[in-house]
Parts: C-alpha cells; structure tokens; sequence
C-alpha cells in the first residue's frame, strides 16, 4: 500500500472502483451537510439580508440563483469535457462513470439558468426571450447536453456509447469560450462579466457575498450530486456485472445437465 | 496524397453515378423555401426581408438530409474497414469523404439558392453575397457533419440523432452567413468582419472535423 501510494498520483488511485467507493462513502455525508448549510445559509441571506436593488427592486433576487446556475452550467461540460479527456487519452475507468453522471446535472442547471434568466428577463427587459448571443449560446449549451445524453442511450454497447459520447464532449468543448466570451465580442442586452474582472467586481458588497454564498452552496451541491450519481452509476454497473454472470453461470448449468442427461 | 486523390475522385464518381442523393437534396431544398411563403404569405416585402435567412435554414436542412449516407455505404460493405487498414490515417479518409460530399452536395445547393432566391424576392444586389456567404460557409457543414455522421453510424433512429447532435455546431456558421449578408446590405464596409469570421469558422471545422470523425469511427473499428 504504501509504495503503491508513492509511485501513483491520486488520480491513478481512485482508479480502483472499491478505492472510490470508499473515499466517497466517507466524503459524501460531510459533502451534503455542507451543501445544504450553504445554501439554507445563502437562501437566507438572499432573502432576509441582501437589499433590494434601486432599479431592479426585489427582481435582483433572481440572479442568486440565475448566477450560479449558469456558472454550473459551463462547470459541468467542463466535468463532462476533462473527464472525457480522461476517458479517451488516460482510459481511466472512472472518467466514463463521471462524465455520464454530471450530464443530467449540467443539464438541469443550464435549464435552471435559461428559466430564472427568462423569469427575470420579462420584468426588466419586457420579454421573456430575446435572441441575444448569450441567451443563444446558452440554449445552445443546453441541445449539446441533451444530445451528448441521446448518444448515449441510443447505443447498446456501452463501452463503445461511452466512448462515442466523450468524442463528441470533446468536439462541443469549442462552445464553451464561445458562451464565456460572447458578451464581449458583440454588443448584446446581456450584461457583460461583472463579478470576475480584472479590476475587481462591479458589483456592491450588499449584492456581492449573498450572491458569492449562493455560488459556493451552489458548486457544493453539484459536487455532492454527483459523487452520489457516480456512486450509483458505480453500483448499477456492479449489479449489471453480477446479473451477467448469473446468466452466464445459468446457461452453464443447464449446458452440463443436459449433457449429462443426454 | 495520391490516396487521398483516389479517394476523393472515387466518391465524387459514386455520388455522380448513383445520382440519386444530390436529386434529393436539391428536391427537398425546392420544397421547403417553397413552403415558406405558403406559410408566411405572399408579402413581398416580408419575403425580400428574410429571404437569406430562409435560403440559409433551408440550405441546412437540405445537407443535414445527406449527411447519414456519409459513411454508411461504406460501412455497410465493409470498404470502410479497408481503408481503415490502409496506410492511408483515417483522419485523410475522413476528410476526404467530407471533401466529396462538399463538393458533391455542398456547391450544387448553394449554386441552387440564388435560383430559388427568385421565389422569395431577393434584392437583386444580395445574390452574389448569398453564393459568396454559402460557398465559404458550406464546408463547415460537410466537416462538422461528418461527426455527427461517424458517431451516429451504429445508432438506432440515426437520422433524428444526427440532427440533434450536428445542428448546435452549425449555429455559429448559420449565424456568421446571415450576419454578413445583412451587414452587407446595410453597408459594404460591414461585410467583411462577418464574412472573415465565417471563413474562419469554415478553416477551424476542416481540422476539428476529420479529426473527432475519425476519433469516432476508430471506436466503431474496435
């Protein structure tokens, strides 16, 4: 154990599912509590603490949740591409395990912030929709993870489905610059990054720690949901290889009666 | 290289020969920029607006429509096999069939939208920018489309899957292709940033395209 824990790096450790099982069943309760606290702690904050906005009014409230959404959003194809990466380059076991679990994640929060985002959109900019490059880029976003998970589902083999899927993970990673930066590069409704610039954030303290509480309760609560998909997943594909080798066992049993009736 | 040539030429005859897909293609084109008015209205006005973005769409589909036999005839008789065990990288095969179907389907389809150009009223000054914006931007959906094409050839319901998977990667190139002929119209100087940027859009697809098509018909091999 010891020389294994020398030579390999922590990655090349948890390569070894039973390894996994173990470090995540002992993180995972601590993972959830705290993602819990903060964002009980975050939602209060949200509501009993942060002032109103002077021209958005209680409105503003929607972006501590919209905020973090859509940094998960891009957080977790970022998950599906670096696992991916791992998966095609390192063919690390787990990689696959990862990049399926956190792709329902991801899609739930892109659908989260397009949500919010229009809830917010219809009292400010009087529309719930509007056609801007971030709002296209985002939707956008969205259809890849929903083909990345009709790929999957549509092929048999799930080697060769895990495979298939990380190739296109990787193929779609040239939209993620493309959402970070299309604020930027056209002039659109959208507001440009406010929080993480170079010369600080443009954004007042009062709006500025509720909305950073809501981030880190809400990366907490992602992390969480996934160790515990991939903890499932990890489970499922045990019970899928115990089921086939029961068959298997079956089907051999009955081969040798047989034959011995014959 | 000789290879790649072979290749090429090879499909380009196939598709000549076999004649039928290039006929559909143009045929499903007809039809849905023939719709549209049905569905708009017979406003001129309207119609001269959006044509290029009708002639764009329309364009998308009509390709989307070609892109499963990309791979499948060969897959199916099993030369992709070969060529996969040739010296040839499977990265060139791919490029070259994405080449064979640009050149195939691509260039016929954007030589056809001035024509239907005429059914929807388009200014007469936007033709030559609707074959110019679909000759630099059409390549991008051959390339790009022969990854959705190499991922979705074992698939069941390939079709439906293959236009979920390959429609996302073309909104930038729809985009970039109205966006310049709308510039243009507006003003000639606004034309070229647009139209650069699709260009370039078209360069990035020849690389990132052979690459995860071959990526993914490797996957199939194994």
């Amino acid at each position: 154990m010891t020389t294994d824990a020398a030579t390999q790096t922590w990655t090349q450790r948890l390569a070894n599912p039973t390894r996994f099982m173990a470090l995540s069943g002992q993180i995972l309760p601590w993972l959830t509590i705290a993602a819990i606290a903060v964002v009980l702690y975050g939602l209060y904050l949200t509501f009993f603490v942060a002032p109103p906005d002077y021209q958005q009014g209680e409105t503003v409230k929607i972006m501590f949740i919209h905020v973090p959404s859509a940094w998960l959003a891009m957080m977790g194809y970022l998950m599906i591409a670096i696992s991916s990466f791992g998966l095609l380059v390192f063919r690390h076991p787990l990689a696959d395990v990862s990049a399926k679990s956190a792709a329902p994640i991801g899609a739930a929060f892109t659908l989260l912030a397009l949500i919010t985002g229009s809830l917010w959109g219809k009292p400010m900019w009087g529309t719930y929709w509007v056609w801007d490059a971030r709002l296209t880029s985002v939707l956008i976003l969205f259809f890849l993870y929903l083909g990345l998970m009709a790929l999957r589902s549509s092929l048999e083999d799930e080697t060769l489905a895990a495979k298939q899927t990380a190739v296109l993970g990787l193929a779609g990673v040239v939209i993620l610059p493309i959402i970070k930066f299309s604020v930027d590069w056209w002039n659109t409704l959208h507001q440009p990054a406010s929080v993480v610039k170079i010369d600080g954030p443009a954004i007042h303290s009062s709006i500025l720690v509720p909305l950073v509480v809501n981030a880190v309760g809400f990366s907490l609560l992602f992390f969480a949901l996934h160790m515990k998909a991939m903890r499932n997943e990890v489970l499922r594909r045990r019970v899928k290889a115990l089921r086939m080798a029961e068959v298997e066992q079956a089907a051999r049993g009955r081969d040798t009666s047989s034959a011995t009736a014959g | 290289m000789s290879g790649f040539l072979t290749l090429l030429k090879r499909d380009l005859l196939l598709a000549l020969r076999e004649g039928g897909a290039l006929g559909t293609a143009l045929g499903f084109y007809l039809i849905v920029v023939t719709l549209m008015p049905l569905g708009l209205g017979p406003d001129l006005n309207l119609l001269t607006r959006i044509a290029p973005g009708i002639l764009w769409v329309a364009l998308l589909l009509a390709a989307l429509l070609s892109l499963p036999r990309l791979f499948e005839a060969d897959h199916d008789d099993g030369s992709l096999d070969v060529l996969a065990l040739g010296h040839m990288p499977l990265e060139l095969v791919a490029a070259s069939k994405a080449l064979a179907h640009w050149i195939s389907t691509g260039i016929p389809l954007a030589l056809m939208a001035p024509i239907l150009g005429i059914l929807l009223n388009l200014e007469a000054r936007a033709y030559p920018l609707v074959i110019a914006t679909m000759l630099a931007g059409t390549p991008a959906i051959s390339f790009l489309g022969a990854i959705g094409a190499a991922l979705t050839l074992k698939t069941r319901r390939g079709g439906l899957l293959l236009a979920l998977l390959v429609l996302p990667f073309y909104v930038p190139t729809l985009i970039f292709g109205i966006t310049s002929i709308s510039a243009a119209l507006l003003s000639p100087a606004g034309f070229q940033a647009s139209f650069l940027i699709l260009t370039a859009i078209s360069l990035v697809s020849l690389v990132l395209g052979p690459v995860a098509a071959a990526a993914a018909l490797r996957q199939h091999m194994q």
